[in-house]
C-alpha cells in the first residue's frame, strides 16, 4: 500500500472510532447502563432512558450511518483526485 | 364486504404481483442468480434488505413481545437495528469490494484454507434452515387465522409461492419481489398504526402518540396511564423491566453482532454495483427498517392499553367479537377458575384466567381496535409479504452454499455455470421442501434455536470476518481456531441450558447472569481472543492474502 493508501485507511479507522463511540454510548450507555438515571428525566410522556432504548437509539443510528456515508463518499473523493495527480 | 373476501382480495392481488415480477425478472446466470448480476440500484437494495431482514417475527411477534414484556423489549429493538451500523461500517464496504458471491467465499478465500470455507457453510446452512421453519409457520398461522384453510394447507401454498419465484428467478427475481413485498408490508404496519394512534391519543403519528396525552380530556400521558394499568392488575410496568442490566447488555449485544453475521443479511450487499452504493444501501435498508421499529413499540402499548381496558373484569358471556374468534385458533384461552363468569386477569398466576399467545397481538390489533375490514385484510397480506421475502432471501443463501459453496467451490472445481446453476435450482428446491415440513411439524425448539442462530452468527462469521479486514496478521490457524472455538462455546451453553438441564435456565445458574439468548456475544470475544493469540504464534498469511486485504480496503 503506497501513502494515499495508507492515509485514507487510517482517517477511515478515525472516522470508524468517533462513529462506533457514538454508536456505543447512545444504545449501550443511554439506552442500557444509565437509563435508570435518565429516566428521571422527563420529555412529554417520556422518560428519557426509556425513550433511548426503544426510540432514540434507532433514530441515532440512522443518522450515524449517514454521517459515515456523507464523510466516506468526500474521502473517496478525495484519495481519487490524489490518486489522479500522482 | 366481509374481512373474508377482502382478505382473498388483497391476499391474491399481492400474489399475483410477486409472481409477475417473478417471471419478468427471472435469473440467467450464476451471477444473477446468486447476486443479481451485481446491478441493483441502492434504494430498491435497501427495500429488499429490509423485507429480507424482517421477518414475520418482526411483522407479527415483536410488537407483540414488547407489549407484555415492556422496557425487555429493547433487546430486540435495539439489537435488531444497531447491527446495521456495524454492518455499514465494518463489513458491507469490503466484502463489496472484495466482490465474489458469498460469506464462506471471503471467508475460504481470505484463510486461504478449505476447512476455513468448509466451516462458515455448515455455519451457514445451520443458521438459514433454524430461521425458515419459523417463517413457514408464520405463513401457516396467518392463512389459517385470515383464509380460514388448515395451517397446514397455509403452509403448503406458502411452499409453492416461495418455490416458484425463488427457484426460477434467484437473487434476481426474489429482490423485486422483495422490493414489492417491502412496500405491502409497511403500509400494513403503518395503516392500522396510524389509525389507532388518532384513536387513542390524537396524534396521526404513532412515533409521537406513543408520548402523547390520551384524547379522553384527561390530559394524562398514554405511558402513565399504561404503567398505572399494568400495575393495577400486578404485572410489571411497561416502562420498566425485569432482565437484569448484565443480561439486557449482553443479549442486546449479541442481536447486534449476530445481525451484522447473518449470511442472508450481508449477501444483499454484493448485489449493488459499487462500494459506496454498499455503505449507502446500508443507509437505505435501516432507514426503511427504523420506520417499521420505531412504529413498533408503539402498536405495542396502545395495544396492551386497548387490552387492559376492554377485557378484564368483563362477563365472559359479552366479550367482543373478536376474542371469540382468536378463541378458535386457541391463540386465546379463557379457564373460569373461580366459576363467576367473569374473566380476572392478573400478573399472579395463580387468580389468573386469560392465556394471551404474544403473537396475536399485532394481527388482532386491528380488530380490537374496530377498524374496517380492509384494514384487516391489509395486515394478513403484510404478514405474509414479511414471512415470504425472508424466506426467499434464506433458501437463496442455502442454495447458493450448497451450489456455490459446497459443490463447486470445496469439491468439485471444474463444475460448468450451467450445471452449477441447475444444481443452484435443486438446491432451492429440496431447501423449500424440508422448510415446509418444519413449517407443517414444527420442532418445540423454533424459538430456542432462533437464539442459536444469532449466537452462531456472532460467534463465527462476525470476528473471522472483522479480523480478515482489519488485521493483515490474524491467519488461517488463528481463524479456524477461532470460529471452531466461539461455536464449541456457544453451542454448548446453549444446549445446556435450553435441552440438557433446562430447569436450571435461570439468573442463578448462568455464568456472570448471562442468559442463553446473550452468550453469543461472550462466544464472540471468546473467538477474537483465540483468533489473535492463536495467530501470534503461528506463521503470517501468505504475501498474496496480505495484498488481497491491503486491496479490499481501498475504494473501488
Amino acid at each position: 500500500m503506497h501513502g494515499d493508501g495508507k492515509r485514507y485507511w487510517h482517517t477511515n479507522l478515525k472516522y470508524l472510532t468517533a462513529i462506533l463511540s457514538v454508536w456505543f454510548l447512545v444504545s449501550f450507555g443511554c439506552g442500557i447502563l444509565w437509563v435508570e438515571q435518565l429516566n428521571q428525566i422527563r420529555i412529554g410522556g417520556f422518560q428519557l432512558g426509556f425513550w433511548f432504548a426503544q426510540q432514540g437509539s434507532i433514530y441515532t443510528f440512522v443518522v450515524l450511518i449517514l454521517v459515515y456515508v456523507g464523510l466516506m463518499n468526500r474521502l473517496d473523493a478525495q484519495y481519487r483526485a490524489e490518486e489522479a495527480d500522482s | 364486504m366481509s374481512v373474508q373476501t377482502w382478505t382473498f382480495l388483497i391476499v391474491g392481488l399481492s400474489f399475483a404481483v410477486y409472481i409477475g415480477l417473478a417471471i419478468w425478472s427471472r435469473a440467467r446466470s450464476t451471477g444473477e442468480f446468486y447476486v443479481a448480476g451485481g446491478e441493483i440500484n441502492p434504494i430498491f437494495n435497501g427495500m429488499a434488505t429490509a423485507a429480507d431482514w424482517m421477518s414475520a417475527a418482526s411483522f407479527i411477534s415483536m410488537a407483540g413481545i414488547i407489549s407484555f414484556v415492556g422496557y425487555d423489549g429493547s433487546v430486540y429493538l435495539m439489537g435488531w437495528t444497531g447491527g446495521y451500523v456495524l454492518l455499514a461500517l465494518l463489513l458491507a464496504p469490503y466484502l463489496r469490494k472484495f466482490g465474489k458471491f458469498t460469506v464462506p467465499d471471503f471467508v475460504g478465500d481470505r484463510y486461504y484454507s478449505r476447512v476455513a470455507r468448509i466451516v462458515a457453510v455448515l455455519c451457514a446452512l445451520f443458521v438459514s434452515f433454524t430461521y425458515v421453519a419459523g417463517q413457514m409457520r408464520g405463513v401457516g398461522i396467518v392463512f389459517s387465522r385470515f383464509l380460514n384453510v388448515e395451517i397446514n394447507t397455509g403452509v403448503v401454498i406458502g411452499m409453492l409461492i416461495v418455490f416458484f419465484y425463488a427457484v426460477l428467478g434467484g437473487m434476481k427475481g426474489i429482490t423485486y419481489t422483495q422490493v414489492a413485498q417491502y412496500c405491502v408490508l409497511i403500509f400494513a404496519y403503518m395503516v392500522p398504526a396510524i389509525f389507532i394512534s388518532i384513536m387513542i391519543t390524537g396524534n396521526p403519528i404513532p412515533q409521537l402518540g406513543f408520548g402523547d396525552t390520551l384524547n379522553d380530556g384527561s390530559g394524562a400521558y398514554l405511558l402513565d396511564v399504561l404503567d398505572q394499568l399494568n400495575r393495577d392488575f400486578g404485572f410489571a410496568t411497561f416502562t420498566g423491566g425485569s432482565k437484569s442490566t448484565i443480561d439486557v447488555f449482553f443479549i442486546t449485544a449479541a442481536l447486534m453482532v449476530g445481525t451484522a453475521g447473518l449470511p442472508h443479511v450481508i449477501v444483499r450487499f454484493y448485489t449493488v454495483p459499487k462500494v459506496s452504493g454498499a455503505r449507502v444501501s446500508a443507509f437505505w435498508a435501516l432507514l426503511f427498517i427504523a420506520i417499521l421499529y420505531t412504529t413498533a413499540p408503539a402498536v405495542a402499548a396502545f395495544a396492551r392499553t386497548n387490552l387492559l381496558r376492554t377485557i378484564p373484569e368483563r362477563a365472559y358471556a359479552d366479550v367482543p367479537q373478536w376474542f371469540a374468534r382468536w378463541e378458535d385458533t386457541k391463540l386465546i384461552r379463557f379457564t373460569d377458575k373461580n366459576g363467576d363468569g367473569m374473566i380476572t386477569y392478573s400478573g399472579n398466576g395463580a387468580v389468573n384466567e386469560l392465556d394471551i399467545d404474544r403473537d396475536i397481538m399485532v394481527l388482532a390489533n386491528p380488530e380490537i381496535a374496530d377498524l374496517p375490514s380492509w384494514i384487516i385484510a391489509l395486515v394478513a397480506a403484510g404478514g405474509l409479504a414479511a414471512a415470504l421475502s425472508t424466506a426467499a432471501g434464506l433458501l437463496l443463501v442455502i442454495s447458493t452454499a450448497f451450489a456455490h459453496d459446497l459443490l463447486k467451490k470445496s469439491f468439485y472445481p471444474d463444475l460448468s455455470e450451467r450445471r452449477e446453476l441447475g444444481f443452484a435450482r435443486i438446491a432451492a428446491g429440496g431447501a423449500v421442501i424440508l422448510a415446509g415440513y418444519f413449517g407443517v411439524n414444527p420442532p418445540d425448539y423454533v424459538a430456542a434455536t432462533v437464539a442459536i442462530a444469532f449466537g452462531l452468527a456472532a460467534s463465527s462469521f462476525f470476528p473471522a470476518i472483522i479480523l480478515g479486514i482489519f488485521s493483515k496478521r490474524v491467519n488461517r490457524e488463528g481463524a479456524v481456531a477461532g470460529m471452531i472455538t466461539g461455536l464449541l462455546f456457544t453451542t454448548s451453553y446453549i444446549v445446556y441450558f435450553k435441552f440438557l438441564f433446562p430447569e436450571t435456565n435461570n439468573a442463578a445458574h448462568w455464568w456472570f447472569g448471562i442468559s442463553p439468548e446473550g452468550i453469543g456475544t461472550l462466544g464472540m470475544i471468546v473467538n477474537f481472543v483465540v483468533s489473535i493469540a492463536v495467530s501470534l504464534f503461528t506463521p503470517p498469511p501468505p504475501r498474496d492474502v496480505q495484498e488481497m486485504v491491503a486491496r479490499i480496503r481501498l475504494p473501488g
